[in-house]
């Protein structure tokens, strides 16, 4: 089975990430950049079905120059290609989901997988909604928080999170779009053997297509989060710290 | 016509508990706009909840019935719902941020050539037009957004951004619609939800808990939780990342996508505090923060905020509690 997987590039998540002068967008010059963690798992998976049933993987992303690392990183993991978007500004922010969805709908258009496979959302924007968008571009059917998957001739069955601790097996023809959610299995690292051949593999350039335009969603700023409760620093050492936690939490919150 | 459409969800022969907080927002950006509020919810033999979703301020309650709307797939809710706001013509469609929600109502969206404003934590009214909210970057920043598209326009309320309507008390008519739905075109075949297994742990009930987060680093670490877990009475619990690793079964995740608590005590060790996470436990009483870094989000909803390294504040606070 031929399967293409969209990835995204984002802030690594432990890092802080600063808004800029005019808090417009985030400070990007001193940002350290990983792989968005749901599409690590989306690459998992895909890996798996090819080691299972055969195939290739592609691996997609669409971006800034930089995305190439985390492209690179896929093609370690075991990608068999892949192609960069190459877009700048705001398209390549993700912001507007229909944006990026448009661009990674041309790569697919010339790829033509049985499957697409992407994280249920990155950790950055946050939207959740690329995968789905795409999918309904392509005119293809999809599913979300997928955590298994049993690819068959003509149809794949999935088992999708439910809310509260319930699943649910959905079957779906082929070809289609599933956005995974994380923990679907282990990450695996890539191998230095894999690093090696990973020099050697195709990132093919894709110009991004003209009409990439938004569906009418625009980020006009950022504003600081908002404090919901009256938070107390509690300062000084660990003990002194500790200490005064125990003394709050019997005396003025009165629950221990 | 004009006005806002409300889309509530339904859930096991009775509401999902976010559609009437939906609704909710319904009202409030009707007050803002000055437009009137609808209520729509798709699936087969919700008749009775007519007199449920027609809450006071409510204009009129729709209920789409059609056997194929009888069990969720995107495509049916996309179909159906896609036939009735090009009819209705509202100006905004609202929807609780639920799992289903996320399911669909992008596709939805996109059927109109707009992005879903998703996951909004609420609004404010500059300049007459709705500026719409929204965590990014892991809670380290709120977007700001506008809708620059013409009517109609879609966006999702996150779980607690309003405070629920209570159900029923209004007035307005209700009419069951039945939409020209093909079951042929519904490409979906799902089965029944089911439960993995029994859960072990009702985190719902307990009155303290210790959650643990990336910041523990590592599985032999979980050991200096358990212990402050004991000295406090409480139950270990944990955010995803520690359940996607197999450190602790899954019937021990607090979030979106696990349990939903409220303990008279919550303690949370080494957890950034993303949104997933956030909505299963912002009910707690009394919130404590322990985490090196000083702008994690989980601070802006704690009471007591520990900044410092877990390893060191934990033993000392296992001392401090034995003395």
């Amino acid at each position: 089975m031929k399967i293409l997987v969209a990835l995204k590039q984002v802030p690594a998540r432990d890092l802080p990430v600063e808004a800029d002068a005019a808090r417009a967008w985030i400070d990007e010059s001193s940002l350290s950049h990983e792989m968005n963690e749901p599409d690590a798992y989306a690459l998992e998976a895909a890996l798996q079905l090819k080691e299972s049933s055969g195939g290739e993987v592609v691996a997609v992303s669409a971006g800034q120059a930089r995305v190439q690392s985390a492209l690179r990183e896929a093609l370690a993991k075991g990608a068999d290609r892949a192609i960069h978007i190459q877009v700048e500004g705001e398209a390549a922010r993700g912001t507007d989901p229909s944006i990026t969805a448009k661009l990674l709908e041309a790569a697919v258009r010339e790829e033509q997988p049985q499957l697409v496979l992407t994280g249920l959302q990155s950790d950055d924007t946050g939207s959740g909604q690329t995968g789905v968008i795409l999918a309904a571009r392509l005119g293809w059917p999809h599913a979300t928080l997928v955590v298994a998957i049993e690819p068959g001739p003509d149809s794949v069955r999935v088992k999708r999170e439910l809310e509260a601790g319930w699943f649910q097996h959905v079957t779906l023809p082929l070809p289609a779009v599933l956005t995974i959610q994380s923990g679907i299995s282990r990450l695996r690292y890539a191998t230095l053997m894999g690093i090696k051949r990973a020099k050697t593999k195709e990132i093919r350039l894709m110009e991004p297509p003209a009409d990439a335009v938004g569906g009418g969603l625009r980020l006009t700023g950022l504003a600081e989060p908002r404090r919901q409760r009256q938070t107390q620093f509690l300062e000084g050492s660990p003990a002194e710290q500790a200490a005064q936690l125990v003394e709050k939490l019997r005396f003025e919150a009165r629950v221990l | 016509m004009s006005g806002i459409l409300a889309v509530l969800e339904r859930q096991s022969g009775g509401w999902h508990k976010m559609s009437f907080e939906a609704l909710a927002g319904a009202l409030e950006l009707g007050r803002a706009t000055g437009l009137e509020v609808f209520a729509c919810v798709p699936g087969c033999g919700a008749g009775e909840a007519a007199a449920e979703a027609s809450v006071a301020g409510v204009a009129g309650v729709t209920i789409l019935e059609h056997e194929a709307l009888e069990a969720y797939t995107a495509d049916a809710w996309v179909e159906a719902l896609a036939e009735w706001i090009a009819e209705l013509q509202p100006d905004y469609v609202l929807f609780p941020h639920t799992y289903q929600t996320r399911d669909f109502a992008p596709a939805l969206a996109a059927r109109f050539g707009r992005t879903l404003m998703a996951d909004s934590t609420g609004f404010s009214m500059e300049g007459g037009v709705p500026v719409f909210e929204r965590p990014l970057f892991q809670g380290k920043h709120i977007g700001r957004f506008v809708l620059e598209t013409p009517a109609p326009n879609f966006v999702s309320f996150q779980a607690g951004a309003f405070r629920a309507v209570p159900p029923g008390g209004g007035a307005a008519p209700a009419a069951v619609r039945r939409p020209a739905l093909d079951p042929a075109r519904i490409r979906q075949r799902p089965e029944p939800p089911f439960r993995e297994t029994a859960q072990a742990v009702d985190l719902s009930a307990a009155e303290r808990i210790v959650a643990v987060g990336r910041g523990i680093q590592d599985e032999g670490n979980l050991e200096l939780a358990r212990q402050l877990a004991a000295a406090l009475g409480a139950e270990l619990a944990a955010s995803r990342p520690i359940i996607d690793n197999g450190w602790l079964p899954a019937d021990r995740q607090v979030g979106s996508s696990g349990q939903t608590v409220a303990p008279r005590l919550y303690v949370a060790l080494g957890i950034s505090g993303a949104i997933q996470h956030i909505v299963g436990m912002k009910g707690a009483g009394c919130i404590v923060a322990i985490n090196r870094d000083p702008k994690a989000p989980i601070f802006e909803i704690a009471d007591y905020a520990l900044v410092g390294d877990l390893f060191e504040i934990t033993p000392a606070l296992l001392d401090a509690l034995s003395s």
